[in-house]
């Protein structure tokens, strides 16, 4: 247990990178070659509204 | 007049709740004109000091917090709370989740909560923290009243018929949720009282250096979170909208959310540079603020490349104009904001005018005219009217409006560097060369430039409450049409 906490102190005085991993990961998925059809499709959902 | 209202042929698949909707964009119109007047009385009072009536109840220290609030949570917020409320039943094709029953509480909760904030600061009651002025007793109730949001928003999601969150939601979510977070960590007071004091006043928990800083962690993220996460989320449903096309990139519309939300919660020191506040933080807050640059203009680029293709709307629709005004002035003061976070820039812009006419290029230009054009937008939607009473009306109120905003920031840059400059000037002795009151003197007629485009402002608000007014009355102004896109296209 003292060895598992040893490591998740570590591990967490790099938040500031996983943050970063993470955003990163958030780009590359986003801008993914094969996701761009998808992804823009999204952008139509203002426009099926109802009624206008 | 000819009664424009329109037969709603289509059959409604999803009965949105729109009565409720209808009752904040009248709200947020009131209160828009009441905060703008409050404001503009101020203004005169610096300009005019003998107009603080020699009362305590208006004098500036009192009746300043009302304008801020006023405008803010008032205006903003009853802007945020419709057009939310509009936008998440519609992109999910649900209704209202907890109905009409819970749509009124967050409507009838949020005006008393306005009311007995107002009413507090001219009576002189007040947790003396900017933006977050209302006694302990108001917090309660905004926090009521923001859980009952909270919940009505994500109940109205949870229903939702369509598979995907659409972005605008994501931005007001996030507005919803760390306001919460703001709201609570920034109010932790206790009521005198328990101490056998009056009920009417309470301490912070924190003091010193840490009040400070939890103050600007809030005040900073209000602004990034309440006075902009919340607008983008307006901007990312409005201007799509009104240009009849989807917003230019999605992804970076991803992008932007992420990296805002990521970047904007760290910003909060810049507001205390060479304060007690330890360097390393005021440099943090410095580089964070600096970052804020680049989502900032990416959203930005979205939302005014949404327009391309279509950029002749600019011309033929005044309502669009305000939308895409109210973006050219977010991505200005996403500029300015940055630089003057600059602790070399700060130095001689703290304290000074600059600042406040920063926020307003931000305030003016992108929140009240963004919200200005999703209100033109739903009214005529909401009352079922084909169209406003009139477009030219929209033109005048958005000419007036634009002057009024570009007297009061050039009034403030000129008079705020000439502040910062006096304050700093040395004769050759080494001696200040100007007393301070001599530097209040010398601001006298940018004071009064200001004051007179906070008129032109006002004179904009009533434009538009006049406007609404005919529409709802279901009146139609005779005047010559804006030339139609497609009669434009054909020529």
């Amino acid at each position: 247990m003292a060895v598992l906490n040893h490591i998740v102190e570590i591990l967490r005085s790099f938040w500031g990178l996983w943050a970063m991993t993470f955003f990163i990961g958030i780009v590359l998925w986003a801008y993914w070659p094969k996701n761009k059809a998808k992804l823009e499709a999204h952008g139509m959902i203002a426009l099926r509204d109802d009624e206008n | 007049m000819t009664q424009a209202t329109m037969a709603s042929g289509a059959a409604a698949a999803t009965p949105y709740n729109d009565d409720v909707i209808r009752k904040f964009v009248l709200a947020a119109t009131f209160w828009g004109i009441v905060g703008f007047l409050v404001g503009d009385f101020i203004a005169w009072q610096l300009a005019f000091p003998a107009l603080n009536l020699d009362l305590q109840w208006t004098s500036f220290g009192r009746v300043r917090p009302v304008h801020t609030s006023a405008v803010i949570f008032a205006f903003g917020g009853n802007v945020l709370f419709g057009t939310s409320l509009f936008i998440v039943q519609r992109t999910c094709r649900a209704s209202l989740w907890g109905g009409s029953a819970l749509g009124n509480f967050i409507f009838w909760g949020w005006q008393a909560t306005i009311v007995v904030a107002a009413l507090g600061y001219v009576m002189g009651i007040t947790q003396g923290k900017e933006y977050s002025e209302p006694e302990w007793y108001g917090d309660l109730m905004i926090t009521v009243v923001w859980v009952a949001y909270l919940l009505a928003f994500v109940g109205t999601l949870y229903k939702r018929k369509e598979p995907h969150i659409y972005v605008a939601n994501w931005f007001f979510l996030a507005m919803i949720i760390t306001i919460a977070m703001l709201h609570l960590g920034n109010n932790l007071a206790i009521p005198i009282a328990i101490f056998g004091g009056t009920w009417w006043k309470s301490y912070e928990v924190y003091s010193g250096v840490q009040d400070a800083m939890t103050q600007w962690w809030y005040g900073h993220n209000a602004v990034g979170f309440f006075l902009t996460a919340g607008f983008l989320g307006i901007m990312y449903y409005f201007v799509p909208k009104r240009a009849e096309r989807p917003v230019y990139s999605y992804r970076l519309s991803i992008v932007h959310f992420w990296a805002l939300i990521f970047l904007y919660i760290w910003a909060g020191p810049h507001h205390l540079h060479y304060t007690a506040l330890p360097d390393w933080a005021q440099t943090l807050g410095m580089t964070f603020s600096v970052m804020l640059w680049m989502p900032s203009w990416g959203g930005m680029i979205n939302g005014l490349m949404t327009l391309s293709g279509a950029w002749d709307k600019l011309r033929t629709d005044p309502v669009m104009r305000f939308l895409v005004t109210s973006v050219a002035f977010y991505g200005m003061s996403t500029f300015e904001g940055p630089m003057m976070s600059i602790k070399a820039v700060n130095s001689l812009s703290h304290y000074t005018d600059w600042g406040i006419g920063h926020v307003h290029s931000g305030s003016l230009g992108w929140v009240a005219f963004v919200s200005f054009g999703a209100l033109y937008y739903l009214v005529p939607v909401l009352w079922k009217r084909k169209q406003l009473y009139s477009m030219r009306l929209v033109s005048y109120h958005f000419w007036i409006a634009t002057v009024g905003i570009v007297l009061y920031i050039t009034a403030m840059w000129i008079s705020g560097i000439m502040q910062g400059l006096m304050w700093r000037a040395y004769d050759s002795l080494g001696f200040l060369q100007y007393s301070f009151v001599e530097t209040v003197a010398a601001m006298h007629p940018y004071y009064v430039i200001r004051a007179i485009g906070g008129v032109l402002f006002v004179a904009g608000g009533l434009i538009m409450a006049y406007n609404f007014y005919r529409t709802i009355k279901g009146d139609v102004r005779t005047e010559v049409p804006y030339e139609a896109p497609v009669a434009a296209a054909a020529r």
